[in-house]
């Protein structure tokens, strides 16, 4: 049987499941637990079985999947492996709270594979290596730029990883009721199932599977919503409608005498927390609370719209400084998607550079499909908040309220105490409900509800799987195999990448347990690091045959140095060039990073002559690619 | 197999990989920082099927054209090698 058809079938049966689930809850009324615990051990049963099935101990099977993977494949792994809790729980609900500002994730987080597939992903299968600092290590030559590579990537893909050992956690503990601290540990063994037996090659299959079922249950909530209102089952074309009957709501909400009142009554709050404030006496951990109340309190407060406004902020177009922000982080969240260490490995999983070429287009196919809808379901979700939440009765709040209360996401405050919900009442900490509770919200049966768990699980593991291999290879092939002891036999390599990813696996389950509330700005963080260090080196080793070693090593680690001087000194001290945020810090790295590999490698000895030449081969493809591992390549002294 | 191309057809080959590439950079260039941002708050004043076009263009038009782009991309890049006799043979 052809792998298509495998996959097809797959899919089929696993939308059949879903369907028998969906009638079970609606004939024998089955608790909305046992829904949760069904998805998630279908889910995970799925993978660990892939994960024992593709074992392998070959090392053009463990690192690259044996150059073997076809272009749709890879694209569908690639997709699954980029689209991580952040796009899959996190996106559409930052853009139901950000509007317009928050198109620059969505623009961001795809439109860096244009730049990849121009710039990087057909050189880099042509070049044929194994991982991304051993790219780094085979052009430049020598080990320097091999270990710059190696803690670049760990810095990157850990923080990453962190986040999605998070996502984990909370999907599980809020649908299965498992107390945190276990969840992160127990999905982590799932994890590792896809990776430690198989490498590579398992964790493509695993991603493949795990694609379908993630882009199968973001679809399905918004789809049934946009037929209930609209009749039409599609969202990307109907929700326009529900931007304009959104923003009659607002705009209407915004003159409504109570809810003006409402904000009144939270800008009255601030004002009298911000006396308190001022008291010297004043605890340290007493102030850091009434800081944060004050902080609700503003937000709540700003009124929706400007004074005869007819449009709502919601669909204002930033300008200015915020403009310049929202370019700058296009910017970084752009050129980072193209410097990731674990979407690049993907590219060199394919058999040749025709196929490469056309992965990286169904790559972005697949990924668009999630991102084109999530615009659509912050609006679905807005809509089920306006007519379904507000002027509700306080004492017979929805369901969906009562069930998400205790996740402490957000809460519902009766400030006027008039007893009905206004929107000024509504205080959300945390978008990230947006996606999972969207369902409820609406009032659909758990089934989807179940589905979307599975989902959100299934993107969070797909990318942990990846990250985990990026971390292990890294260590293992590039420092310990490359650097430390180049006659170390396969044997001893595997099973050292087999330790390092439960190793890694563990030690990032327990840093997700202390659940840092500074997790999701370093993953915001990941983007610009990857975007200042590892780009500009790939691109100059790729398309300048004059770029050295000197030139790289002076790029990467300037342009690393400047983006974590700007992150940190705009985060904590106050430094600010232009106004940029610190979300955006790589805006000044990247160019400086270019900069510097020319100018370090003008004033430097040109490579070997050998290295040049190879630089101009790798434009024309060719089978094997032409500095695949055991062909003879020219390092420079 | 690559000995076969004359440096006068290598010329050619990469030639029009870089036009391609410039072509294709600069409609991305427009699309996303011109279209979807710099000029999304005028183009807003424009309203189809509910959709601001600015608003549209940032959230879904620019993504579609990054699709499009790259099946593009792949599409003559590949057929140029063709074209010029580049066979990569599948790798076992």
């Amino acid at each position: 049987m052809n792998l298509r058809k495998v996959f097809a079938l797959y899919t089929i049966g696993f939308i059949g499941v879903t369907i028998l689930i969906g009638i079970a809850e609606w004939l024998f009324d089955l608790p909305n637990r046992w829904i949760g615990w069904i998805f998630m051990a279908l889910s995970m049963g799925i993978y660990i079985v892939i994960g024992i099935v593709t074992r392998t101990s070959e090392a053009d099977q463990y690192y690259v999947a044996g150059r073997g993977v076809p272009a749709v494949f890879n694209g569908m792994a690639t997709g699954s492996d980029w689209m991580s809790a952040a796009s899959f729980i996190s996106m559409a609900g930052a853009l139901s709270a950000q509007g317009f500002g928050g198109l620059a994730y969505v623009m961001g987080w795809t439109g860096g594979y244009l730049l990849l597939a121009v710039f990087l992903g057909p050189y880099l299968r042509q070049f044929g290596r194994y991982t991304i600092p051993d790219f780094l290590g085979a052009r430049y030559g020598g080990n320097a730029a091999r270990i710059v590579g190696v803690v670049a990537a760990i810095l990157a893909s850990f923080t990453y990883l962190i986040a999605q050992v998070t996502g984990v956690g909370l999907i599980v503990s809020r649908f299965i009721g498992l107390p945190f601290q276990v969840v992160v540990f127990v999905g982590l063994i799932g994890c590792l199932f896809c990776s430690v037996l198989g490498g590579m090659r398992s964790g493509t299959w695993t991603q493949v599977s795990q694609y379908i079922i993630l882009i199968v249950s973001y679809l399905v909530p918004v789809v049934v919503l946009s037929f209930q209102l609209f009749t039409i089952p599609i969202p990307q074309l109907t929700y326009g409608q529900l931007l304009q009957r959104n923003n009659a709501r607002v705009v209407e909400l915004a003159r409504d005498p109570q809810n003006v009142a409402t904000r009144e009554a939270w800008a009255a709050e601030s004002k009298q927390l911000a006396e308190r404030l001022k008291d010297p006496a004043l605890p340290p951990a007493e102030k850091a609370k009434i800081e944060a109340a004050k902080k609700t309190a503003d937000g709540q407060a700003k009124p929706l719209i400007g004074p005869n406004d007819k449009v709502e902020n919601y669909l204002k177009v930033p300008t200015g400084t915020g403009m310049w922000n929202f370019l700058a982080l296009t910017f970084c969240l752009m050129v980072g998607t193209a410097g990731l260490p674990h979407i690049l490995t993907r590219y060199y999983t394919t058999p040749s550079v025709r196929q490469a070429r056309q992965s990286v287009a169904w790559s972005l196919l697949f990924i668009f499909l999630l991102y084109f809808t999530a615009p659509a379901y912050a609006s679905f979700a807005r809509n089920a908040v306006f007519s379904n939440l507000v002027g509700s009765s306080v004492s017979d709040l929805p369901r969906w309220v009562t069930l998400w209360a205790p996740a402490g996401l957000f809460s519902v405050v009766d400030k006027l105490g008039d007893g009905v919900v206004q929107l000024g009442d509504f205080v959300v900490k945390s978008t990230d409900f947006v996606v999972l509770a969207t369902p409820e919200i609406a009032g659909l049966p758990f089934v989807i509800t179940g589905l979307v768990m599975a989902g959100g699980l299934a993107a969070a593991l797909s990318t942990a799987d990846g990250l985990l291999l990026t971390i292990a290879n890294a260590i293992s092939h590039d420092l310990y195999y490359n650097v430390i002891n180049p006659k170390a036999s396969l044997v001893r390599r595997l099973t050292i990448t087999k330790v390092l990813l439960i190793v890694t696996a563990l030690i990032a389950a327990w840093t997700a347990t202390f659940r840092l509330a500074i997790i999701v700005e370093l993953v915001a963080w990941a983007f610009s690091l990857a975007a200042a260090s590892f780009f500009p080196a790939l691109v100059m080793g790729i398309w300048w045959k004059r770029a050295n070693k000197p030139g790289a090593l002076a790029g990467m680690i300037v342009g690393l140095g400047t983006t974590l001087y700007y992150m940190v000194g705009s985060r904590f001290f106050g430094v600010s060039w232009f106004g940029t945020t610190t979300v955006a810090s790589g805006v000044f790295g990247i160019p400086l990073g270019f900069l510097t590999i020319w100018i370090v490698s003008l004033l430097t000895h040109a490579p070997e002559k050998e290295m040049q030449d190879l630089v101009t081969e790798i434009r024309y493809p060719r089978s094997g690619g032409v500095a695949a591992p055991g062909r003879v390549v020219p390092v420079p002294s | 197999m690559v000995s076969q191309l004359t440096p006068e057809q290598r010329e050619r080959y990469w030639k029009y990989n870089i036009r391609l590439t410039v072509i294709l950079l600069v409609i991305w260039f427009v699309v996303a920082y011109v279209l979807g941002g710099l000029l999304a708050g005028q183009l807003n004043r424009f309203v189809i099927l509910g959709f601001p076009l600015g608003y549209y263009i940032a959230a879904q038009g620019s993504l579609a054209v990054f699709v499009v782009e790259i099946a593009v991309y792949a599409r003559l890049m590949n057929k140029k090698d063709l074209e010029f006799g580049i066979r990569e043979e599948a790798t076992p």
